[in-house]
């Protein structure tokens, strides 16, 4: 994106080589220790998504009634709940369920966002006449209706269509986003056709598929990973909240959301079990949204 | 002795370890004006901008003396400097587009000047600003006045900028290239302004690559290379009798009548007594033709409703092998629409153009495609024509894959062309956006031969350039030609340029060609009151050599 903005500047090899400008950069590549921080968490709980057993041998079924509601101890670290199941083995085994509905929510939402995008710039441009406009208008009213309704609502919607459960909640959060990368990649689409380069790519006697394939594609999708890593705390985030509301994943699958509805009644007596799992799903979002702020920083700063 | 407005001794200023301007002395009377010459990266703009207060936080700015207004800007506080800008010095810069907010009108933009020095009662302030309005020369200032930049063309948003310089009636005013994106009969009228100004016992402090516009309304020149001042002195006497090799170069390079067929970066001696080195001879087979255009119109649907936009009307020309046609006129004249029915970019309404005699815009893409080869372009931003992710190997090497090239002969291809453009070949692993603006229209210029074209059409391609660059670029382009016998379509606003490098010439206005034939006849015996009004515009001390 921001390599198309930089065309007005005929002399930026020059300006590059000032002193600002590489005191800028040097700022640029000064990795935070938020985002050191934020690095490790996410890879320890990218860890627990794969091999949960490495850091808990505790079954987080494993009901042990005579255990219930223990206060956080050497034992139980993040205490029990009311079955006496542990929660910080929950709490690990969770991150399963969170994070990968997260992912699929977003990877959902970017490959149909994407597909949508490309085809409501591109028709404008390839197909002649007004079919071509009407392909584009089509797909930019469907963003409309879909962005017209909060995405949590509509993806309650769909799940109470559906049903719930976990492809379920995954699809209904995830198109829910489709609007946002499809109106990203359609803008993007529109600018990069327009571009000097595609002209050029057109005077080399270089095929329009092929011209689509090796300057609109690449230049298109350069946008899409700061957006997904940015997004995918949002959709964790909604994943937790309909858990909590019962419609993601149901009892005793210890997702972070349903873990929070299953506290609720005892809250009052035993902090430790809303406690670490809300805290999770708070640290995750954050952790995510400060790395794909990173990565921002970084895609911007390096296209400079 | 007239009051002195500035006195700089031994300025200098640093970003960091680097030192942009070295010892820098001048002073700017008033009544005078003063230029600054030199290319990019030469100081002249940071230097200007030190006058105002503007070089930016990370800047380290000492001096012997660095006097405003009399008083000693070194120990200026911000409040001092503000009340300094635009109240004593008014500034000017380049691009008017982006100096001007889109969001305000442009007589929001100049009520703010007054507003800030409190120059008229509030209640004046509209009236006193359509008065600017009008001063600089813009027609229907009553209207402009709430008009915004994007509804302004190139020259008015320059004058809307201008008034709103010199709204506080400064007594010097700094202009930063104020002319450099306009049409020649519009930067006439900016100069007359400048010009104007001076009358008025204001001083002008003039920052410019461009020698001509220099000569036409400077006093005294200062020539500043990396930092350095390297000649100054009277205007005549600098540009008339250069002592500095530097200076000779610069006006040596400057494209005009003069200096047809000869090189443009390789010439020494003074303006009036220049040594110039031909250039190779060039053949031109006249009774080849290898494109001819015949009755072009093209309309276009005008954004007010009903009104439609002629860009080309009526236009028939031919090209042959080996030779140069030169099409000049102002924006929106219609010439680079001409140029992209040449390039099948856009369908003429009527008319057709023909490649060695055959059909080529009546052709469907499909059919054109195979041929694409026979005809290339060279843009006026070289760094837009690149996909910004690809190397420059990979950029040169997309045009020649209609040849059908091992990836191997690709890349020796791509190689042996940078060295023909005379690029180092360690440059095809970099990406077009780290070189500098002459290594980038190389570039293209390599790009553009490697499938061996008949035809390169040339849309300003030395435009965005300085003038040593430009000559650099010129000089290649006609090397190339008289190598390979290849026929140029040399689209341009630059009169000089186009005296340069055309055999013929076309002139445009409002889509219409109004005079057309060999290069001196048009330019030395116009016929037409437009081409004559275009070359009465020209600055002429120094095109005349």
């Amino acid at each position: 994106m921001t390599d198309l903005l930089e065309k007005r500047d005929t002399d930026a090899a020059p300006a590059s080589s000032t002193p600002v400008a590489s005191l800028a950069r040097r700022k640029r590549r000064r990795v935070t220790a938020s985002v050191v921080v934020a690095g490790v968490f996410v890879a320890v709980l990218l860890t627990a998504v794969v091999v949960p057993q490495l850091f808990t041998a505790v079954d987080p079924f494993a009901t042990v009634p005579a255990d219930g509601l223990k206060a956080p101890s050497a034992e139980h670290w993040f205490g029990t709940d009311r079955l006496g199941r542990d929660i910080f083995s929950r709490v690990i085994h969770g991150a399963r369920y969170s994070i990968l509905i997260g992912l699929s929510a977003t990877a959902i939402a970017v490959i149909a966002g994407s597909i949508f995008g490309l085809i409501a710039g591109l028709s404008g441009r390839l197909i002649p006449g007004r079919l071509g406009l009407l392909v584009d208008e089509t797909f930019g009213r469907l963003f409309d209706v879909i962005s017209s309704s909060p995405g949590v609502l509509l993806a309650m919607v769909v799940v109470t269509f559906a049903g719930p459960g976990v492809q379920n909640i995954a699809v209904a959060i995830g198109i829910a986003s489709i609007p946002m990368y499809g109106r990203v990649v359609r803008s993007q689409t529109l600018l990069v056709t327009r571009a000097d380069f595609v002209t050029h790519a057109a005077i080399y006697g270089r095929s329009r598929a092929r011209v689509v394939v090796e300057h609109v594609l690449p230049n298109v999708l350069v946008a899409i990973p700061v957006l997904a890593a940015i997004d995918v705390g949002a959709s964790i985030l909604a994943v937790s909240g309909l858990s909590f509301l019962g419609l993601g994943p149901q009892a005793p699958i210890p997702e972070w959301g349903v873990m929070l509805a299953e506290s609720r009644d005892v809250l009052r007596i035993a902090w430790w079990g809303g406690f670490f799992p809300g805290l999770f799903i708070t640290a995750s979002v954050i952790a995510l949204t400060v790395l794909g702020r990173a990565l921002q920083r970084h895609i911007d700063g390096r296209n400079a | 002795m007239s009051r002195e407005l500035v006195n700089v001794k031994n300025l200098t200023v640093a970003f960091g370890d680097s030192t942009v301007v070295h010892d820098v002395s001048f002073t700017v009377h008033a009544g005078e004006c003063v230029a600054l010459v030199g290319e990019s990266g030469s100081g002249k703009s940071v230097t200007a901008r030190s006058l105002v207060g503007l070089t930016g936080a990370n800047s380290a700015v000492t001096a012997d003396t660095l006097e405003i207004d009399g008083r000693d800007a070194l120990t200026l506080t911000t409040r001092e400097w503000r009340r300094l800008r635009g109240g004593f010095a008014g500034l000017v810069l380049q691009d008017a587009l982006v100096s001007l907010d889109p969001l305000r009108s442009i007589g929001a933009e100049i009520r703010e000047v007054l507003r800030t020095h409190h120059v008229v009662p509030r209640r004046a302030e509209l009236e006193r600003a359509i008065e600017l309005l009008a001063s600089v020369g813009i027609p229907q200032p009553e209207l402009r006045v709430a008009q915004y930049a994007h509804q302004l063309s190139g020259g008015l948003r320059q004058r809307a900028l201008i008034a709103s310089a010199l709204a506080a009636d400064p007594a010097l005013v700094i202009a930063d290239e104020p002319t450099t994106a306009l049409d020649v009969t519009v930067q006439k009228q900016i100069i007359q302004l400048l010009a104007a100004r001076l009358d008025d016992g204001k001083g002008v402090l003039l920052i410019s690559h461009d020698l001509a516009v220099v000569a036409d309304i400077a006093d005294r020149v200062i020539v500043m290379k990396n930092g350095r001042v390297v000649e100054e002195g009277e205007t005549n006497a600098v540009l008339g009798d250069p002592r500095h090799e530097y200076t000779r170069q610069l006006l040596a390079a400057i494209p005009s009548a003069g200096s047809r067929g000869t090189y443009l970066s390789r010439a020494t001696g003074s303006a009036v007594t220049t040594q110039r080195v031909p250039l190779p001879t060039r053949e031109v087979s006249a009774d080849r033709v290898i494109l001819s255009a015949t009755g072009l119109h093209k309309t276009f649907a005008s954004a007010k409703r009903g009104n439609e936009l002629h860009a080309v009307n009526d236009v028939s020309f031919e090209l042959a092998r080996g030779e140069v046609l030169g099409i000049v006129g102002e924006s929106g004249s219609g010439k680079s629409t001409v140029a992209n029915i040449v390039l099948g970019l856009t369908k003429p309404d009527a008319g057709e153009v023909r490649i060695d005699g055959e059909p080529w815009t009546t052709l469907a893409e499909g059919q054109r495609r195979p041929v694409r080869s026979r005809l290339q372009f060279i843009s006026q931003d070289p760094l837009s024509s690149f996909d910004p992710r690809w190397t420059v190997q990979r950029v040169i090497a997309e045009s020649t894959i209609v040849l059908g090239l091992t990836p191997s002969e690709a890349r020796d291809r791509a190689a042996w062309l940078l060295g023909r453009v005379g690029l180092d070949t360690a440059l095809l692993t970099r990406h077009p956006r780290t070189l500098s603006g002459g290594q980038r229209q190389r570039v293209s210029i390599a790009r553009a031969l490697a499938p061996e074209p008949q035809i390169i059409v040339c849309d300003e391609p030395a435009s965005a350039l300085d003038v040593s660059v430009q000559a650099q670029v010129l000089d290649l382009l006609a090397e190339i030609q008289a190598d390979r016998g290849t026929s140029l379509l040399f689209v341009s606003h630059d009169l000089g340029v186009v005296h340069h490098v055309s055999d013929r010439v076309l002139v445009l206005k409002d889509g219409r060609v109004v005079e057309s034939g060999q290069v001196d006849d048009v330019f030395y015996r116009p016929q037409a009151d437009y081409t004559k009004q275009l070359l009465a515009s020209l600055p002429t001390a120094v095109s005349a050599a």
